[in-house]
C-alpha cells in the first residue's frame, strides 16, 4: 500500500535513492550541491541505507567514484546540479562510454555567469550528447517515479547506459507537494538486485575498462553506444508499462494533454508541463482545441511517437528553458523542428525561450503562445520563428 | 472551499514563515487535499523580510508558477507593513491577516485596504506568552485556520506535533500549540 506524504523535491529524490539503497554513493557539497545529498548522508548516518558514502573532494570525483563502483559491480549513484554538474563534465562522459548505468538525479539550475541559483535547463541540456539516457519531471510524483524506473532501464543488458533524473530547481526541488510513496519492499523487488555482466571484480572473466582505444575501434565503441540508446526506446517504454503494475501510474516516452484533437499544440518538458495544462484546461473551456505534448525522455529522443502525436494539427509552439547561442533556436526546437522535417505536410512551428535563470512563467503567458499559435494557423504565416517569453527588453 | 486556495506568508527570516506554509500544507494534506507549498527563491537571512506560499485544491495542482493573486495574505512582522506592499494582487474579496495588537479598522486605514476582509490577531504576544520568544508562525496558522475555515485546529495540531517533534522538546511543541489555539480564539476581523 502507498503511502501519501508531502515531500518536496529534494526530500522525495532521497527517500527513491533510499529505498532503491544503492551501494555507493558519492558527493561533494558544492554550492549549487542539493538537499538530496545532505539527506542521503543523513540516511546513512542513521543506518537506515547500507550504501558506502564516499566523501570526494570535487564532483569529478563523485562522479569518477561512481565509475569506479560501477564498473566493480556496485549499484553507483550521485546527485548534481548547475556548475556541479560542469565540473564533472569529463567523466559524465565517460560513464556513458564505460556504459555504466549509474543513475543520478540532476536539479536543473542556470549556469553561471552572471552567477544564478535558479531553474532552467541549461545544465542538463548542455549535456544531451553525453550519452546519457535524460528523462524530465513535471512534479515531485515523476521525480520519486522516474528515478525508481532509471534503475531498471539503465540496467537492462540491452541498455547499460547511465541515467539523469532531471527535476527543475526550486519549482520542484524546493517545493513540497502530495506524493505516494511506495513500501519498501515493492521497491526493492522492482529493482532487483544489480549484477554487473562486465565486472573488474570478476576474477573468473577478467575485463578492462577504459584501455587506449584509437582508430582501431574506437569508432565502432560509439556506433555500440547509439545503438544502445536506440534499444533504449523500448526498454524506457516497457519498464513504464511495468511500473504502471506496482504503482498505478503509467510512463510513456512522451505524454500526451488532451492532444487527441487537439489544432494547437505547445511542447515542453519539466515542471513548465504542468503549467501549461492549465492553460489548456481553461483555453478548451473557452472552445479552443488547445493540446500539450510533454516530452518526458529526450534521450533518446522519441522522434518518432512525435510525428505521430502530432498528425492532426495546425500549429506547433516549442517551450525551450535554456538558450543554445548561435543555433537557430533551443534544444528542444532543433530537435522536433528536424523530426518533422520527413513530414508530407509541413506544419507551421515555432520556438520560445522562457524562463531563463528561474524566472516565472505564467498561465497567461502561455495562453498568449496559444492566441499566436491561433493566428499562424488562420493565416498560415510565420512572422517570428524564435521569440522570447516573459523577457523584459 | 473553492477550487484552489493560495496563501502567501509575509515575515522575517527566522520567524518561521516557510515552516508555517509547510504545516498548513501538511495538515490539509491530511484533510485529503492536494498541496503546494514552497518558500520565496531567494537568499534567506534572519531578519530580511521575506515570502513564503501555500497551494491548497480539492483536485490535484499542475500549475507551477508564482502565486501573485493570493487568496489570502499573512502578515507576521507588522513592521514589514511600512515595507513591503502585503496587499499586492489581492482579489476583491481577498482575506489579510496581520499580526500586530492593532485593531482591523486601525490596519484598513494604515493600508489604505478598502476591499476584502482584514483581520487582526496579536500573536506576538500570544507567543512570549506561550513560549517566552516572539516565534508568531504557529498562532498566525491558527488565527488563519479561524479566518479563512481551511481546515480542522485538530489536524493542525497533528500536523505541528509532527513537524516539530523530532527536533524539539515537549515543553516547546506544547507551547507552539497552546499559541495555535490562543490566536485561534482571539482572531478578530471584518
Amino acid at each position: 500500500m502507498a503511502r501519501v506524504v508531502g515531500l518536496t523535491g529534494d526530500e522525495v529524490a532521497a527517500e527513491a535513492i533510499r529505498q532503491i539503497n544503492p551501494d555507493v554513493i558519492a558527493a561533494y557539497p558544492i554550492t549549487p550541491q542539493t538537499e538530496i545529498v545532505q539527506r542521503l548522508s543523513q540516511f546513512v548516518a542513521d543506518g537506515l541505507i547500507s550504501a558506502e558514502m564516499v566523501r570526494v573532494e570535487s564532483e569529478h570525483s563523485a562522479m569518477s567514484a561512481c565509475v569506479g563502483a560501477s564498473a566493480s559491480g556496485a549499484r553507483a549513484m550521485t546527485a548534481t546540479s548547475a556548475n556541479g554538474l560542469a565540473l564533472m563534465w569529463e567523466i559524465v562522459y565517460i560513464a556513458a562510454s564505460l556504459r555504466l548505468p549509474i543513475v543520478m538525479p540532476v536539479v536543473n539550475r542556470a549556469l553561471s555567469g552572471p552567477i544564478n541559483i535558479h531553474c532552467d535547463h541549461s545544465d542538463s541540456m548542455g549535456a544531451r550528447d553525453s550519452g546519457w539516457i535524460q528523462l524530465y519531471s513535471e512534479n515531485c510524483q515523476e521525480i520519486y517515479d522516474n528515478l525508481i524506473q532509471a534503475v531498471v532501464i539503465a540496467e537492462n543488458k540491452e541498455v547499460l547506459l547511465p541515467v539523469m533524473v532531471t527535476l527543475d530547481g526550486f519549482v520542484l526541488s524546493h517545493a513540497m507537494e502530495r506524493v505516494e510513496i511506495l513500501e519498501d519492499e515493492e521497491v526493492k523487488n522492482f529493482v532487483g538486485e544489480y549484477k554487473n555482466p562486465h565486472s573488474l571484480l570478476d576474477l573468473n572473466n577478467p575485463v578492462t575498462y577504459g584501455p587506449l582505444d584509437l582508430y582501431d575501434y574506437y569508432f565502432e565503441h560509439k556506433r555500440q553506444q547509439v545503438e544502445a540508446m536506440e534499444k533504449a526506446l523500448r526498454v524506457i517504454q516497457g519498464v513504464g508499462k511495468q511500473f504502471a503494475k506496482i504503482s498505478g501510474r503509467s510512463y510513456g516516452l512522451i505524454e500526451e494533454y488532451r492532444l487527441e484533437d487537439a489544432e494547437l499544440v505547445v511542447i515542453a518538458l519539466g515542471s513548465t508541463a504542468g503549467t501549461i495544462k492549465e492553460a489548456v484546461d481553461e483555453l478548451r473551456e473557452e472552445g479552443v482545441k488547445a493540446g500539450l505534448l510533454k516530452i518526458r525522455c529526450f534521450r533518446p529522443f522519441p522522434g518518432r511517437e512525435i510525428n505521430e502525436a502530432l498528425k492532426k494539427v495546425e500549429a506547433v509552439a516549442i517551450l525551450d528553458r535554456s538558450a543554445s547561442f548561435g543555433a537557430e533556436g533551443g534544444p528542444v526546437f532543433l530537435e522536433v523542428r528536424s523530426s518533422l522535417f520527413e513530414k508530407t505536410e509541413r506544419i507551421p512551428i515555432i520556438n520560445y525561450i522562457y524562463g531563463l535563470g528561474g524566472r516565472d512563467i505564467k498561465v497567461e503567458e502561455i495562453k498568449g503562445v496559444y492566441q499566436t499559435l491561433q493566428r499562424i494557423a488562420r493565416t498560415k504565416r510565420v512572422e517570428k520563428r524564435v521569440d522570447y517569453l516573459g523577457v523584459r527588453e | 472551499m473553492d477550487r484552489m486556495i493560495e496563501i502567501r506568508w509575509h515575515g522575517r527570516g527566522g520567524q518561521g514563515a516557510k515552516t508555517a506554509a509547510l504545516i498548513l500544507a501538511e495538515a490539509a494534506l491530511k484533510e485529503g487535499k492536494y498541496v503546494q507549498a514552497f518558500p520565496e527563491y531567494g537568499p534567506e537571512r534572519m531578519g530580511a523580510p521575506m515570502q513564503s506560499f501555500t497551494r491548497i485544491s480539492e483536485v490535484p495542482i499542475k500549475l507551477h508558477s508564482h502565486i501573485t493573486n493570493p487568496s489570502a495574505v499573512v502578515v507576521l512582522d507588522s513592521t514589514l507593513l511600512d515595507m513591503v506592499d502585503v496587499t499586492e494582487g489581492l482579489p476583491e474579496e481577498g482575506i489579510i491577516l496581520v499580526n500586530t495588537s492593532r485593531t482591523s479598522p486601525q490596519v484598513r486605514e494604515k493600508l489604505n485596504f478598502n476591499r476584502g476582509k482584514v483581520y487582526t490577531v496579536d500573536a506576538t504576544s500570544i507567543s512570549l506568552s506561550a513560549l517566552e520568544r516572539n516565534l508568531p508562525n504557529i498562532p498566525m496558522l491558527g488565527a488563519l485556520i479561524k479566518a479563512t475555515n481551511l481546515l480542522k485546529i485538530e489536524t493542525a495540531v497533528i500536523s505541528i506535533k509532527e513537524k516539530m517533534g523530532k527536533k524539539f522538546a515537549s515543553r516547546i511543541i506544547e507551547g507552539n500549540v497552546e499559541a495555535l489555539k490562543r490566536a485561534y480564539e482571539e482572531v478578530k476581523g471584518e
